[in-house]
């Protein structure tokens, strides 16, 4: 008998806490994959965020460093400096990266920091149980949008990630969704060519990937899925913003 | 020994912390200490270090995180103000355990207040100022070459304690030129660096952590850290009498204020008053039992700092009742004059005012 799937190297064996329908374990077995298949978990530090997400330490197989929330660029920026041949990821929520993070994030991809991040848009804050989030949709409901959000009064989405495309430091800015099977090996390729550009010594690089949260959504994990077709890409719209590697147009294919 | 140069407190205290094996730096501009990440600018990259200047004082701390949980020998420095922004991060570093050396310049608040020195930050600094049951080793040098000496064995200290070190200045330090000579430096000290985040080749990942949603795991992550609080409180206590011998009143302060009230005493002594000073140079761990000891043969204490009252909490808490302790304090920026202690010292011991106020 031959094997034809086991876990990755990278990932632990423990049962992960993620809701079911969540797509955070598919993310992090992309991740898993890449790390295995780029022979980086020897010399992986990753940085967890505050959000659902904070347990990844338990989840991945590599070294973990725990970040105060929004953060987690700034720790990446440290320990990337002192250890500039080791490979550095952060994997971040919404809330984590395009809130209370905003600054580090932004001026991580300014400075060029060579580091890669993981940026998981559920458009709600799922640990606090379905906050709205700065990716939260215009008439979404959360329990501080009870009415839906109104621009009026709650603001915007936020983008960020065409707004890290526009930095100069960065090297690779996409958006990938998980929502099917097809945007899922989509979305491998894009963290694959993310931390390929770190490997190679390019600058920065983000993947942000699209997810669900049927738990604060209050829909099926199916549901779910299709919400995020129907209802978020719209809003978000996939593609590689921008690789230095070659000339890109805006919403090209990742 | 080397030639005594004439250097600047903030940069002595720059160049002292690469000679004591600092190679990383972070951190964000704010008077009355941007001399250092300037000097670490120039130094560090000669020495093979990195200095980068962060978008805030947050991402600086944050920096520190990680370069120190990746085995960076990293500090930041700021003031006041931007003291203040770093505390979450202060408060997450402690709870790691990571070792690093901050710098605070102090300058005189509340709010964005003034830039002139001050020493109003005492209880951020020895009290927390972040949140949780956590303490920084805090060190209060009165002067350029104690700050040199201090900063030099600091990262050593941080690193034998696994423990942020603070060292608490003010403005007046951080400004003024004075004679020093750098010590040789043998090296850092050996310690075990077993939870370092560099790569999980060939052994067990690492996790460097501060959340413990099980509350007996909380409890005793901090009863560890308790322990460790009181074996620095065991051996690091650090202070300095000034003739105390046979004094009978005793002014009580640390830093810039110190060196005036020892300016108060060489002016009175002539006088037949006897009179000294008790200096911490620890303020955490506080010389609570050498001051207590003292207070048990002096009639009464005159705490004097460029705040409105923190240290002299500690000197009430170390007395427990024995003596009188009396408090004369400035703030705002303005350095007590030596006449000022002198007229409140005349009243404390019982004597008419013995000078105009100038």
């Amino acid at each position: 008998m031959s094997l034809v799937f086991t876990r990755p190297k990278s990932l632990s064996e423990r049962v992960t806490t993620y809701c079911p329908g969540c797509t955070h374990g598919i993310a992090h077995r992309l991740v898993a994959e890449v790390l295995d298949e780029l022979d980086l978990r020897e010399k992986t530090i990753g940085i967890a965020p505050v959000g659902c997400a904070v347990f990844a330490y338990d989840f991945f197989n590599t070294d973990f460093q725990q970040a105060a929330h929004g953060r987690a660029p700034a720790v990446a920026t440290g320990i990337k400096r002192v250890l500039p041949e080791s490979f550095v990821f952060t994997y971040q929520g919404d809330g984590d990266l395009a809130a209370i993070g905003t600054a580090e994030i932004i001026h991580a991809a300014t400075r060029g920091e060579n580091i890669s991040v993981i940026f998981i848009n559920n458009a709600i804050y799922g640990m606090t149980s379905g906050q709205m989030a700065p990716t939260t949709l215009v008439g979404q409901k959360t329990t501080t949008t009870p009415g839906g959000r109104d621009p009026k009064k709650a603001g915007y989405p936020l983008c960020i990630t065409e707004m890290l495309a526009l930095a100069p430091g960065a090297a690779y800015v996409a958006r990938c969704s998980l929502h099917n099977v097809a945007n899922i090996q989509k979305s491998k390729a894009a963290i694959t060519k993310a931390f390929k550009m770190q490997v190679e010594n390019r600058g920065f690089s983000v993947v942000e990937l699209l997810s669900s949260c049927p738990t604060n959504w209050g829909m099926t994990p199916a549901q779910a899925l299709k919400w995020i077709e129907t209802d978020m890409i719209p809003v978000y719209p996939l593609g590689v913003f921008k690789d230095v590697t070659q000339e890109v147009a805006p919403g090209g294919d990742a | 020994m080397a030639e005594p140069v004439l250097i600047k407190g903030n940069e002595a205290i720059a160049e002292a912390a690469i000679r004591g094996g600092c190679r990383f730096f972070f951190g964000y501009p704010i008077t009355p200490q941007n001399e250092i990440p300037e000097y670490m600018s120039r130094r560090l990259p000669e020495v093979g270090g990195v200095f980068l200047q962060a978008e805030s004082e947050i991402a600086a701390i944050n920096m520190v995180y990680g370069a120190s949980g990746a085995g960076g020998r990293v500090m930041t420095s700021s003031s006041s103000p931007g003291i203040s922004l770093k505390q979450e991060g202060i408060s997450y570093i402690a709870a790691a355990e990571l070792p690093c050396v901050i710098v605070n310049m102090v300058r005189g608040g509340p709010g964005l207040g003034g830039i002139q020195p001050a020493q109003s930050d005492y209880f951020q600094a020895t009290r927390g100022g972040g949140h949780g049951d956590y303490r920084l080793i805090v060190l209060g040098p009165a002067g350029v070459q104690e700050a040199v000496n201090l900063m030099m064995g600091a990262f050593d200290l941080a690193e034998k304690y696994r423990n942020p070190v603070l060292i608490l200045g003010d403005g007046a330090l951080g400004q003024m030129m004075e004679p020093v000579v750098f010590p040789d430096y043998r090296g850092p000290a050996p310690t075990n660096k077993d939870w370092v985040t560099n790569g999980a080749k060939g052994r067990e990942p690492r996790v460097i952590n501060t959340l413990m949603l099980d509350p007996d795991d909380l409890y005793r992550h901090n009863l560890k850290l308790q322990a460790k609080y009181a074996r620095i409180s065991e051996n690091e206590v650090k202070y300095e009498e000034y003739m105390t011998d046979d004094a009978e009143w005793v002014l009580v302060a640390y830093g810039t204020t110190a060196r005036v009230c020892k300016s108060v005493v060489d002016q009175i002594r002539p006088e037949g008053r006897k009179v000294g000073v008790f200096r911490p140079i620890s303020l955490w761990p506080f010389p609570k039992e050498p001051l207590a000891k003292l207070a048990g043969r002096v009639k009464s204490l005159l705490t004097v700092e460029m705040s409105m009252g923190q240290m002299v909490e500690d000197v009430r808490l170390s007395v427990n009742g024995k003596v009188p302790v009396h408090f004369y304090g400035k703030a705002g920026g303005l350095i007590p004059t030596r006449a000022e202690i002198r007229n409140k010292l005349l009243e404390v011991m019982g004597t008419s005012k013995g000078g105009d106020g100038r």
